[in-house]
């Protein structure tokens, strides 16, 4: 599975939302309802699923799942 | 002048049913919700039964989202409400939702949470704690989640009195309309402590039956091979309201919330008082409360744990208050087919009495085959009885010496 199919998987099962709503674009909060609780854990879980680090002050930049991708991309990278 | 209160709606959760026909239907058929527990693996326990819902899978009642951000104990007591409610036919939307409240009862809380964050805390370390744990596992998290999906804005709080919790909180709720705070208000309790850690530690209380070969008679009140408590869970759920309001909108009412009382024993933490005197203060308070004869009440819906010293300390309390009627009145613990679902019982145990009185069917306690000779009341061994109830009393007896009567009454204008 790809890091897309697999931030999609994660992010459907913890915002409880239908994963042919999501798109690169989708924003986390205006979006997929996502409040301050759903976004510290998605980012807990994101860490835990791809073996990352995504610090406080980085993961307060990411809006998007698409931002979210990058990111874990880049991490896995580096 | 206090404000009558009506009871218009039930919701329970039990290892027997979570459909109240189906529950009262194998209550009073003297079934047993008593098994191996499924939800872990016991290999290591010393005791290995109780009364979980182990086929739970509300997937009809939340979303995959609001599953992940609530504990059991909360999902327990939010289906209970969801039944009560739309048993109730009411229509929040028609009130005033500041006139609308919740208070519920929780002995233990988010017991499960608190397990898998400490797991996750040690194995992990501290940056994976989830940031959920706290809105999991608080015990109030129950009653906010519910005003939350009804938009309930009146009185909401959490009694916490152990097993007393659910009875506590029916009679503050009761008050809370008696006394012109609210119209409406959601009560009754819930517990969801069949865990690992609460198994072991009731068990290291030697509170626990050990009856491990036999967990269907392992709950037998006032019966003389009684050997400790069986634990279960779940969640016992009411619509409470304003009498007349209730009128107003042609609601179904069950039956008139009478009387409450309550009282401590000041004694130990965990045993009660061996003379039955708290207990006896808490009932003789409810009769108060309600401005009723004690000769008034024709059945007790008994703590009845199926500890050694509480089914005697009960009894003695009963004979105190109720003199020579004592031995008129239909007695029975429901604990024995149910287990106890501490913060819970009171709840699931009012609305046993309450379908008690609406069946005129006294459930039985089963397992009584040997009965104590302390124990020397009716307690309605093994079979339901057919009588006409026109009020009955529930007891329920906390650890840390809580004690909580409540008396329902048939309705009658």
């Amino acid at each position: 599975m790809s890091v897309q199919e697999r931030v999609f998987e994660i992010v459907a099962s913890q915002l409880g939302v239908d994963q042919d709503k999501i798109t690169m674009e989708s924003s986390f909060v205006n979006d997929l309802g996502a409040d301050s609780l759903d976004t510290v854990e998605l980012v807990m879980e994101l860490e835990e699923e791809f073996d990352i680090d995504i610090p406080e002050d980085a993961a307060d930049k990411i809006e998007t799942v698409g931002q979210a991708i990058k990111f874990i991309e880049e991490a896995k990278n580096s | 002048m206090k404000r009558r209160v009506v009871v218009t709606g039930l919701g329970i959760v039990t290892s027997l049913s979570h459909r109240l026909d189906e529950f009262w239907t194998k209550l009073t058929a003297g079934e047993s919700g008593i098994h191996e527990l499924k939800l872990f693996d016991t290999s290591k326990f010393k005791v290995n039964f109780g009364g979980d819902v182990h086929d739970w899978r509300p997937t009809e009642y939340f979303d995959s989202k609001e599953l992940n951000r609530i504990d059991r104990f909360t999902q327990f007591a939010m289906v209970g409400a969801v039944d009560a409610i739309n048993d109730s036919k009411i229509e929040f939307s028609n009130y005033d939702s500041f006139r609308c409240g919740v208070i519920l009862g929780s002995g233990i809380g988010g017991l499960q949470t608190i397990e898998d964050q400490v797991e996750r805390l040690l194995m992990k370390g501290p940056d994976r704690v989830s940031p959920m744990t706290i809105p999991k596992l608080m015990l109030n998290a129950a009653g906010g989640n519910i005003s939350i999906r009804y938009g309930l804005r009146g009185p909401n709080f959490t009694v916490a009195t152990a097993c007393a919790s659910a009875t506590n909180a029916i009679g503050d709720a009761m008050k809370a309309i008696q006394y012109d705070e609210a119209d409406v208000m959601i009560t009754g309790g819930t517990e969801a402590a069949i865990t690992p850690m609460g198994m072991s530690a009731f068990a290291n209380m030697r509170a626990l039956s050990t009856r491990n070969d036999d967990p269907a008679k392992a709950s037998r009140p006032f019966d003389l091979g009684r050997d400790g408590f069986v634990m279960s869970e779940g969640a016992g759920i009411v619509v409470l309201e304003e009498l007349e309001s209730a009128k107003a909108r042609g609601a179904t009412i069950y039956a008139e919330l009478v009387g409450y009382g309550c009282s401590g024993d000041a004694g130990h933490i965990t045993s009660p008082d061996e003379e039955g005197r708290g207990a006896s203060r808490a009932m003789q308070n409810a009769l108060n409360d309600g401005a009723l004869n004690a000769n008034c009440i024709d059945y007790i819906n008994a703590h009845g744990t199926s500890t050694p010293p509480g089914d005697v300390a009960e009894t003695k309390a009963i004979k105190n208050v109720f003199g020579e009627h004592a031995y008129q009145l239909s007695v029975s613990s429901t604990k024995s087919a149910l287990g106890h679902s501490l913060g819970a019982s009171g709840g699931i145990e009012m609305i046993i009495s309450i379908m008690a009185m609406k069946t005129s069917t006294v459930p039985p306690t089963i397992n009584l085959e040997d009965p104590d000779p302390k124990c020397d009341l009716d307690y309605t061994p093994n079979v339901a009885k057919t009588r006409e109830l026109n009020f009955a009393m529930s007891n329920s007896f906390g650890f840390g010496g809580h004690n909580a009567s409540v008396i329902v009454g048939k309705y009658k204008e």
